[in-house]
């Protein structure tokens, strides 16, 4: 009896082992979170927009593949990220669009100015209401719409080049063939 | 050419760890002193040869040569030298061959100071620090290889991450790293006792300086951590309870458990098998945390570029290092005898309460960080667990920890006489009630909880130099014989105290925090933000170039009741190579309160975001860990260590070849 005492640590161990084992298994990302909504319509919204007048809508986003990110100004991955988003705006001209996700108008327009503005459109979820349809668990989150208005692909945390390669690029090229 | 020379240095290292790693083990068993000599020459050879792969690397960082792909993918022409040295060790690759430099160190370093150790418990202790070194530098060279050339060598290098391109790397990674691997030693004088079946109070005196002494490291490491990341986040948080952080949180806390025990040990010859648990529990939460940080099956800040390739690898390694030592326990330890008995009230009793709480906190914190990970496993929603978690389970268990430390030291040996150690405290009661007073009265209506945790710390601190004062005799013989008592107090009881006061210190500053007062606005050049009775005023934002960034460097006038206080400079500084945005915050502390000025984002019509923070307390945070390392240190200089363990070593030495297996 006493002798099994002994032999605690070391089984605890080996299943703390079969955890780690378990995480590193190669189909596991830790970033990547299942969404129900993949391969479902977005949710509908309309928002109205940061900079001047009009709306951000899901039914004005139809016919081609897009992407939508949130970002908030408050959000320190989504600065991270930032630069990525500008040289994906930029460079390869990505149809991206922005949903600023509980933030203040003001504040986002700071954090706009402060680093470049990659966003064809940006639409004001002030209250978080969009963001909750659409499943984010915090930002920030990018998606992407096929040109029927579906999800097809969700990214949580800040894009990477190497997810950008791998992942993003060829969906939107898959996207726009089909 | 020196870049190949450093390779092959890495894969001789290897060699000599392998000999390292087995002849020393085969000489114990059959008592071979030629070949249990082996070790030592291994031992400094390894060093040798892996601070020659590290000047190696280094020279490779300093002139730039980006055919190699790790400078290549970290460096640049045009970063400052301090960080091209630096830089070495602000990656993967780079950071292991610093692990592994840190590990041969420290088996140099018992190779040299050992004289006094019988010679088989060294060259056991040698091969196990030999074995550990063999696992890592087969990581090394098969997954993460920091020689690795690339041709046609690319132009110029990437950079490396500009929130890294500060003094705090040049100093942070080496002391957490010593820390870590440090406790090896404590880890490998546990493997051998259990190989020899012998653990005594000798075992105790040889384990525990080396045990102190990374204990001391990773206290300033991850005191260092924190300060850098306070001052260069830009909002003020020290403390982020990132998996990370915990990562070398836990063995700083289990390693604290290890010093206490092995005090038990040593005098009273008890607690043995536990306490060699707890030595192998330590250094086997540095490996975990190692695993956490390289593998990617956590999301952290402090992510390094993942490769599921080598986390099998160090899981690997885990599972025969941990795995393996954990079995040898399982069987060797039931045979250990317990000596000397003793009451729950008693010092022994105290210091086991101590190190169940401690025990039970680092549990808490393994649970919070690995959390996620078992729920992902069986298939549950994905989250992660913050501060609320951590604030409500593991600050609770600390209360009575802090409470124990207060009271332990005044207890005596196997029975002591708990009423009577509350009774003497009748001075820390009413410094405590005095502190709450005044803290009740300065901050009404603010967090009482908070108010509770200084009065916590008043107690302690009093309680503590209490407990310095009844050694000797204060005001109960005449000064003089006081003084003379407390210049023959042994260093180590004056480091117990240092150390206690660190942390009460400490805990003051942890509780503070929640006083703290905040200002975010926007203002124009020549506009002012109030907090706290000071006046934070926007004099200027000059454009200034910097050897790899541009700065936006603001003149910041801080004034209290119109009398100039400072002027201080914070800084935004952008980094075109990485299109990355760093702050460079000012601090203005008096050593009571900080004044904290960040410099945030422009709207290009000339207003600015600022953010102040008044943060009263918070430098007590850091400076009481420097006390609490001091303590260490202070400790460590103890005479008994050279001179008793000396004695003892040689009248034990003869005994051995007759006492082994």
């Amino acid at each position: 009896m006493k002798r099994l005492v002994y032999l605690l640590p070391v089984v605890l161990f080996l299943v703390l082992a079969g955890y780690f084992a378990l995480a590193l298994r190669p189909d596991h990302d830790p970033h990547e979170l299942p969404s129900a909504m993949i391969d479902k319509e977005a949710p509908a919204f309309d928002l109205s927009v940061l900079q001047g007048s009009g709306t951000l809508s899901r039914d004005g986003l139809l016919g081609h593949p897009v992407l939508i990110n949130f970002f908030a100004s408050w959000c320190v991955p989504c600065r991270e990220e930032h630069p990525l988003l500008m040289r994906l705006a930029q460079q390869d001209h990505l149809p991206l669009y922005g949903i600023a996700y509980k933030d203040k108008p003001a504040d986002s327009t700071a954090l706009l100015a402060q680093f470049g503005d990659p966003y064809k459109s940006i639409g004001v979820d002030r209250d978080g209401r969009v963001g909750l349809d659409f499943g984010v668990y915090g930002v920030p989150e990018t998606y992407v719409l096929d040109r029927s208005g579906h999800i097809r692909k969700r990214f949580v945390g800040p894009l990477t080049a190497e997810v950008v390669a791998k992942e993003l690029l060829p969906l939107l090229k898959a996207l726009d063939r089909s | 050419m020196i870049v190949e020379l450093g390779h092959f240095a890495l894969i001789l290292a290897l060699f000599v760890a392998i000999i390292q790693a087995t002849v020393p083990l085969i000489g114990a068993a059959r008592r071979n002193v030629g070949w249990m000599a082996v070790g030592r020459s291994c031992a400094i050879a390894e060093f040798l040869l892996i601070a020659l792969a590290m000047l190696a690397l280094m020279h490779a960082y300093v002139t730039s040569d980006f055919s190699v792909i790790n400078v290549a993918e970290n460096s640049h022409t045009d970063k400052p030298l301090l960080y091209k040295i630096t830089g070495v060790w602000g990656n993967h690759e780079g950071s292991m061959v610093l692990w592994v430099y840190m590990l041969s160190l420290c088996s140099a370093a018992v190779a040299v100071f050992s004289n006094n150790l019988p010679p088989a418990l060294r060259a056991r202790v040698l091969a196990v620090q030999g074995m550990i070194g063999v696992g890592f530098l087969l990581f090394i060279l098969f997954t993460s290889n920091p020689f690795a050339r690339t041709f046609p060598p690319p132009a110029n290098g990437q950079g490396l991450n500009p929130v890294l391109q500060d003094p705090g790397l040049a100093f942070h990674p080496p002391f957490l790293y010593l820390g870590y691997v440090g406790f090896s030693v404590a880890f490998a004088f546990a493997v051998a006792a259990l190989i020899e079946g012998r653990v005594d109070a000798a075992w105790a005196r040889w384990v525990r300086p080396w045990t102190l002494a990374s204990w001391c490291a990773l206290t300033i490491g991850i005191a260092m951590g924190s300060w850098w990341a306070y001052y260069t986040l830009g909002w003020g948080g020290w403390w982020f309870w990132d998996p990370v952080e915990n990562a070398s949180f836990m063995p700083w806390l289990v390693g604290t458990a290890l010093i206490h025990s092995s005090i038990v040990v040593e005098k009273r010859d008890t607690l043995k098998s536990w306490t060699i648990l707890l030595a192998i529990i330590t250094f086997s939460l540095s490996l975990v945390g190692t695993f956490l940080v390289r593998s990617g099956v956590l999301t952290s800040v402090h992510a390094f570029a993942t490769d599921p390739a080598r986390g099998t690898f160090i899981l690997m390694l885990l599972i025969v290092a941990i795995g393996g030592s954990l079995v040898l326990y399982a069987v060797r330890a039931p045979a250990l005898k317990g000596g000397g008995l003793f009451a729950p009230i008693s010092r022994e009793g105290a210091l086991v309460l101590n190190n169940l709480l401690l025990s039970c906190g680092c549990a808490t914190v393994f649970l919070g960080t690995l959390y996620p990970l078992f729920l992902d496993a069986t298939g549950g929603p994905k989250l992660s667990v913050g501060f609320p978690f951590f604030n409500r389970t593991f600050v609770p268990l600390m209360v009575p920890t802090i409470i124990a430390v207060g009271i332990g030291p005044l207890l005596s040996w196997k029975r002591g006489d708990l009423l009577g150690a509350l009774q003497r405290l009748w001075v820390a009661y009413i410094f405590a009630g005095l502190v709450l007073l005044g803290a009740f009265y300065v901050t009404y209506g603010g967090p009482v909880l908070a108010v509770l945790g200084l009065g916590l710390a008043a107690w302690l601190f009093a309680a503590v130099l209490t407990e310095l004062a009844e050694r000797v005799r204060l005001f109960r013989v005449p000064l003089a014989d006081s003084i003379r008592r407390g210049i023959n107090l042994p260093r180590s009881a004056f480091g117990m105290t240092f150390a206690h006061l660190g942390l009460a210190v400490s805990v003051a500053g942890f509780s503070a925090s929640a006083f703290d007062k905040e200002a975010i606005e926007v203002v124009k050049v020549g506009g002012a933000v109030a907090i706290a009775g000071y006046e934070v005023k926007l004099e200027a934002v000059n454009r200034l170039p910097g050897p790899n960034f541009t700065a936006d460097d603001a003149t910041i006038r801080i004034a209290r009741g119109g009398a100039l206080v400072a002027v201080v400079h914070p800084e935004r500084r952008f980094f075109p190579l990485q299109q990355q945005t760093t702050s460079e915050t000012a601090i203005r502390t008096n050593f009571l309160a900080d004044l904290y000025v960040a410099l945030g984002d422009s709207d290009d019509t000339g207003n600015w975001t600022i953010r102040v923070y008044w943060k009263p307390l918070v430098p007590w945070i850091w400076i009481g860990a420097v006390i609490m390392a001091f303590g260490g240190m202070v400790s460590l200089s103890d005479r008994r260590w050279r001179v008793g363990v000396a004695a003892r070593a040689r009248r034990t030495a003869g005994a051995v070849p007759a006492a082994g297996e």
